[in-house]
């Protein structure tokens, strides 16, 4: 009998991103990228930010809220990628692309978490 | 067996049916939210650099470009949301006293936290 | 009310022709025919070379299933009055090879519903003197899944089979679902094995189409993120606490 796919892993971790980026990234992205810059918002200053940054929960929750989504993206998109442009021969390409892009997002999320002044 | 005739699958497949067309959208989203962890990576490059570049970073997010792409992210990252917790009760089968749970309770509460968290961030981001 | 409403029908002869067409019928408008009272009409009356599957007539057996104006229905159940004053194109069922006409090859369909062992699997060799017990509640469980009639509607409306033939389908998992959730079969290990891969559940992108056009409320698509739930849920079980791996 054929071992089990580990895809099992990957869609774990994309529905873990999906959940995660359904109930908190539509509040950041209306503060941050809608209501603040448009001044319907008083936004944090920067010094307030940075004073929040310190805390490692606001890290560690930081990086989660980056990394997580990547990865729901990285797999959606793979499969969009199947389905939609119907280009599963180029599998390999598509996985690297995909899963790369994902960990690289990762590693520099953590590299900018960690180096917060 | 000679003689079946086998209809090959258009590329464009996705635009025959209303159905197929909304779920093609609703997995663009992930763009969308991609889109957004890309901004924030920079936000805290920004952050990283000292006051005067995240000045730079919020002057960038004010251009007409950068709005227009936050807005339609924004309305994609609501789709998913929607979508997500519409479809979370066809994955989570309840069952309290041998009998399962409506899947409207079942989004319901989905709701209910999206709003509980989005408020609670909200308030963190904004008590100053 | 008009008297005839005109039907559209695919017809295709794998020994005269390069590839399927569509031909014209004009049948009487009956406020109670379904498409199948018109094809019937048209095969007894018009022209009786047309060849199609059929019957119950009364959604149970699963033979009708045609695209009806591109959506997959059960003739049986589709009446002409939805559609007035047409005309209404009646379609082979899509991503299934053609046979003739409106008869599509189902080997495939029957090859993924084999696949999936669906039957009671006992492990530990014992079974009750007597029949089985079940509860009301233990039935419960597994009895939507059940109600399939195998009509293949699921099949012609899902876009990963459409272009991955491979993939086992939403009436094959709903299937196995069925059997892993009876308190009497002991196989969802063996189950899993074989659908844990990229053919069985995980080609699955939950376009959610199948649920749609099921005639019979089974909800293959909840069957199917249900199973993917628990395969995960078993993968990680298995990974941390291996002596107790299934």
């Amino acid at each position: 009998m054929a071992k089990r796919s580990n895809e099992s892993y990957l869609w774990a971790l994309f529905g873990a991103g999906g959940v995660v980026a359904a109930m908190l990234i539509p509040v950041h992205l209306f503060l941050f990228g809608i209501a603040i810059p448009l001044g319907w918002l008083e936004g944090p200053s920067y010094e307030r930010l940075l004073d929040l940054a310190q805390h490692w929960l606001v890290r560690l929750y930081l990086f989660v809220l980056c990394a997580l989504p990547l990865f729901h993206w990285a797999h959606r998109f793979r499969y969009t990628l199947y389905d939609g442009l119907q280009i599963k021969h180029l599998n390999e390409l598509v996985f690297g692309f995909c899963y790369g892009g994902a960990i690289l997002g990762t590693g520099v999320a953590a590299y900018l978490l960690w180096n917060v002044p | 067996m000679s003689g079946r005739y086998h209809p090959r699958v258009s590329t464009w497949w996705w635009l025959h049916r209303w159905g197929h067309l909304r779920f093609i959208l609703r997995e663009l989203t992930s763009v969308a939210v991609a889109a957004w962890v890309v901004i924030t990576l920079w936000q805290l490059c920004a952050l990283d650099s000292g006051p005067a570049a995240y000045a730079e970073f919020q002057a960038r997010l004010r251009t007409p470009w950068l709005l227009a792409l936050n807005l339609v992210s924004f309305v994609f990252v609501l789709f998913h949301a929607v979508t997500w917790f519409n479809l979370a009760p066809a994955a989570m089968v309840v069952r309290v006293g041998g009998k399962r749970v409506p899947a409207a309770l079942i989004a319901a509460s989905n709701y209910a936290a999206w709003a509980a968290a989005s408020a609670f961030v909200a308030w963190f981001l904004l008590r100053g | 009310m008009a008297e005839t409403i005109t039907l559209e029908v695919t017809r295709y002869d794998p020994e005269r022709d390069a590839r399927p067409a569509l031909q014209n019928y004009d049948v009487p408008f009956r406020k109670d025919w379904v498409v199948l009272d018109a094809l019937n009409y048209v095969k007894d009356r018009l022209d009786g070379s047309l060849s199609y599957r059929w019957s119950c007539r009364m959604g149970i057996c699963g033979s009708c299933g045609m695209m009806v104006n591109g959506e997959p229905k059960l003739t049986c159940a589709t009446f002409l009055s939805v559609y007035a004053p047409g005309p209404i194109r009646v379609e082979p069922l899509q991503y299934f090879p053609l046979i003739r006409d409106l008869v599509i090859d189902m080997t495939d369909f029957l090859a993924k519903l084999r696949k999936v062992v669906p039957w009671i699997v006992r492990e530990d060799g014992r079974e009750p003197e007597g029949e089985y017990l079940q509860t009301p509640e233990q039935l419960d469980l597994y009895k939507q899944f059940s109600m399939c009639i195998n009509c293949m509607l699921c099949y012609a409306a899902c876009p990963v089979y459409g272009l991955d033939p491979l993939f086992t389908g939403p009436a094959a998992i709903a299937l196995a679902q069925r059997y892993n959730l009876d308190n009497r079969d002991q196989g969802a290990s063996e189950r899993m094995d074989i659908l844990a891969q990229h053919d069985g559940i995980w080609g699955c992108t939950f376009v959610g189409e199948c649920t749609k056009v099921c005639p019979k409320h089974v909800d293959p698509a909840g069957a199917i993120q249900q199973y993917k739930v628990n395969t995960a849920v078993q993968a990680f079980k298995n990974l941390l606490l291996p002596w107790g791996a299934k």
